[in-house]
């Protein structure tokens, strides 16, 4: 059954629910407002002409303004595929879960919140899955910021090492060791000042 | 055994009780299992048919840490998992010793950069005797990471600990 | 409080009373299979619940793929399931390919499946050896390994790498394989074939493992449905399905092959002899792929033209699934028009295969839990990415 057959059905089915058909370049979607996503699912699960028994995958995505999560669904009946997404706000984002109409959705679900804090509304068990229970922060949006220790452990290195770090070290060394000597080179002087006064600062 | 059959008498051997101790323990370091990722693959590899870590002694894998006296860090260490790796080392009974094995081991791999929930590097946790780069290291490699541990073992005064664990090469 | 002999006296009348004990497996176990952790409510020997926890090994590979340019990706998906680089490489590929309308020269994309199969075969004797192990059985092992250095031999002579090998590349493969080396993989699967029976008179037919494995962990093909359970755990259960046949991508549609299904013939359809024996069987059908492969391949380039320049492909979303050794491994790639990926999102096998362990685990033994992991065959570096 193509896209469009199957949003012909949706509407006919759910007549006060706005869908929308987008193309991309590859996989088109339908659009489905958050709040009803659940009973579409159990919809296209339950029908028999739709019999989408398979949720291949559930993402969330970071798009600049919303959360967006994305059903990848399968029917291994009739071999068709169909792709959904639902918005939700940055702030307080809120999804009903789909747990009870496919169960994979459970772990997907969890990752999800665990990745991007969506909140999964019903959800039986929403921890996070990957991360440790007690982590700040959702790591998949684009403004994460790693903290930087997790229980006495670093976790951000600060700077990245510098390849020539042991040679700069022993340059330093040795001008600093110089000047003492009497016979200090003219071009070493104003390094070795340099250093002192930063030493001073 | 032929060889040496009837070449002595019962007889005695006279050597230092450092460099005797020190033999014992090289000859029989039981690597704990602990595989953590790719790098796990290859450290069965290197204790499977071809490779063969036995030849050096090395290779009776124990499940416990209760029962090790080597640890070989196989694979990426995560910020999760840190606390676990602690708390085995702990473990071990004395005297023990740990082999860093890949790059993640050592200091957060490929993972170095982007890896927010990657322990960049074990020597911040536990302490490390020998680093065995690569990703994956070659058996070859890991196995010349034993070799230079036991390598550092023998020079070890027992006796004093710590006083002279320098290595040979 | 009444004496022993006082209570057989009167006979026991009072319900036995038991306690649960909590039970954690890991995440540091010989035959968790990786750095997984199963807490086991357990009464007596009997499991009444076990709780798989995961995240040890979560290395961040999707925060990775946003940040590092399309082929840089390739690495990293060899790391996720290292036993079949191979394969996941090649489901990534074929999504960035997808997205940018490439199409890959005919004897790259032989070499491809050579590649795969091969390391399908790879995967699954390392399956075969370590669920050996996990049962208690060490001999198959080192014969397992044994084989598998012989593929692991032919791997390095293409790509340079024993184990992640960041061969297969968006456009082709990074090069071509060195003269001789498909006989070599010809003489090795000639090699290869008889050992199949060695392998099952050590192993599979054994009373013992069969006692171990058959009527256990039991999958019904429904609930594997529902909880997206696929590759050969699926067809464990006795669905005969294969993206291979069923949604072909690549070439695999030009090869003839069966596909192994569960049929519960030691036990119940769907327990772990049956995923085991699934697995047995796909090496040989690998075999037959790869002969038929070798017969056909042609001469000519192997890296399309596209592929060597920038990869930056259009404005896009997609959603490629590949059929891996472990199943059905989906890469869902948004791209927006740059040279890095917007979003990569994995669908790992492994992940949703081990979401159903807690309903199969239920009521197994202790010693059963070893046995229902083992038979899963699952790779901890892709569950947790
Ligand atoms: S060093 Fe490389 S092979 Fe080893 S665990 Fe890290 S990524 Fe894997």
């Amino acid at each position: 059954m193509s896209i469009q057959e199957i949003l012909e059905k949706l509407k006919a089915r759910f007549e006060g629910i706005s869908f929308e058909l987008v193309e991309t370049k590859v996989d088109p979607f339908i659009k489905v407002p958050a709040k009803n996503i659940a009973e579409v699912a159990a919809f296209l699960k339950e029908d028999e002409s739709l019999a989408f028994d398979s949720l291949m995958c559930l993402s969330g995505v970071d798009y600049p303004n919303t959360l967006v999560v994305v059903y990848h669904l399968f029917s291994f009946k009739h071999g068709h595929k169909l792709v959904l997404k639902v918005e939700t706000p940055r702030d307080n984002p809120s999804v009903p879960t789909v747990e009870n109409v496919w169960r994979t959705a459970n772990w997907h679900e969890r990752e999800a919140f665990d990745m991007f804090g969506i909140h999964f509304e019903n959800h039986s068990d929403l921890r996070r899955i990957l991360c440790p229970d007690d982590w700040e922060g959702y790591p998949l949006r684009k403004d994460y910021k790693t903290q930087e220790f997790y229980h006495g452990i670093r976790v951000e290195v600060a700077e990245p090492p510098d390849p020539l770090y042991e040679a700069k070290q022993k340059s330093k060394v040795d001008k600093a060791a110089k000047p003492t000597g009497t016979s200090a080179t003219k071009a070493a002087k104003p390094d070795s000042k340099a250093t002192t006064e930063k030493k001073a600062e | 055994m032929k060889l040496l059959e009837s070449t002595f008498r019962d007889n005695i051997l006279i050597t230092r009780v450092d460099y005797f101790l020190n033999w014992a323990r090289l000859s029989s370091l039981w690597p704990m299992l602990f595989g953590l990722a790719c790098c796990a693959i290859e450290m069965m590899a290197t204790g499977a048919a071809r490779y063969d870590l036995d030849r050096f002694g090395a290779g009776v894998f124990r499940g416990t840490p209760r029962q090790s006296d080597l640890m070989i860090v196989a694979g990426t260490v995560t910020i999760k998992m840190s606390s676990r790796l602690k708390l085995l080392y702990e473990q071990m009974p004395e005297p023990k010793y740990v082999i860093s094995m890949g790059s993640c081991a050592t200091s957060g791999g490929p993972y170095w950069q982007h890896g927010y929930h990657v322990l960049k590097g074990v020597d911040l946790v536990v302490p490390v005797d020998v680093y065995v780069p690569g990703c994956p290291p070659r058996p070859e490699s890991l196995i010349e990471g034993v070799l230079k541990l036991q390598e550092k073992i023998r020079n070890e005064r027992l006796l004093a600990r710590g006083i002279s664990s320098v290595m040979a090469s | 409080m009444l004496e022993t002999a006082d209570l057989l006296k009167e006979g026991i009348k009072e319900e036995l009373k038991s306690d649960e004990m909590l039970l954690n497996m890991g995440p540091q176990h010989p035959s968790t299979h990786g750095v997984l952790r199963l807490v086991l409510r357990t009464d007596g020997e009997v499991v009444k619940e076990a709780v798989p926890h995961i995240g040890y090994l979560h290395r961040c590979f999707e925060k990775h793929a946003e940040n590092v340019t399309y082929p840089q990706v390739i690495p990293y998906t060899d790391r996720m399931d290292y036993v079949g680089s191979m394969n996941n490489a090649l489901g990534y590929v074929i999504a960035v390919e997808k997205l940018m309308g490439i199409k890959v020269p005919e004897r790259a994309e032989y070499i491809r499946v050579i590649v795969a199969e091969l390391n399908r075969i790879a995967s699954h004797l390392l399956a075969f050896g370590t669920y050996g192990l996990d049962i208690g059985a060490f001999t198959p092992f080192m014969h397992a390994f044994r084989d598998r250095e012989k593929i692991l031999d032919l791997f390095e002579e293409a790509s340079g790498a024993r184990l992640l090998y960041n061969y297969p590349r968006i456009g082709g493969v990074a090069k071509d394989v060195p003269p001789g080396w498909l006989e070599k993989t010809r003489a090795f699967i000639d090699y290869f074939k008889p050992k199949i029976k060695e392998y099952n008179d050590l192993l599979t037919f054994n009373k013992i493992f069969i006692e171990r494995t058959a009527n256990v962990g039991v999958l019904p093909l429904d609930l594997a449905i529902s909880y997206g359970v696929t590759g050969p755990n699926l067809r464990g259960s006795g669905m005969k399905w294969d993206l291979r046949r069923n949604d072909p991508y690549s070439i695999y549609d030009r090869f003839e092959f069966d596909i192994p299904v569960g049929t519960g013939e030691m036990g119940t359809v769907g327990d772990c002899w049956d995923r085991y024996w699934v697995r047995i069987r796909e090496m040989g059908e690998s075999i037959k792929i790869i002969r038929q492969a070798l017969d056909q391949i042609p001469a000519g380039e192997v890296m399309a033209p596209e592929g060597l320049k920038a990869i930056k492909p259009p404005k896009g979303e997609v959603y490629v699934r590949t059929e891996t050794p472990r199943g059905e491994l989906g890469y869902y790639l948004i791209s927006d028009g740059s040279q890095q990926p917007y979003r990569l999102k994995v669908r790992s096998p492994c992940f949703t295969a081990m979401s159903v362990f807690h309903e199969i685990a239920r009521g197994g033994m202790i010693a059963d839990m070893v046995a229902i992991v083992g038979s899963l065959d699952i790779v901890l570096g892709e569950i947790d990415r």
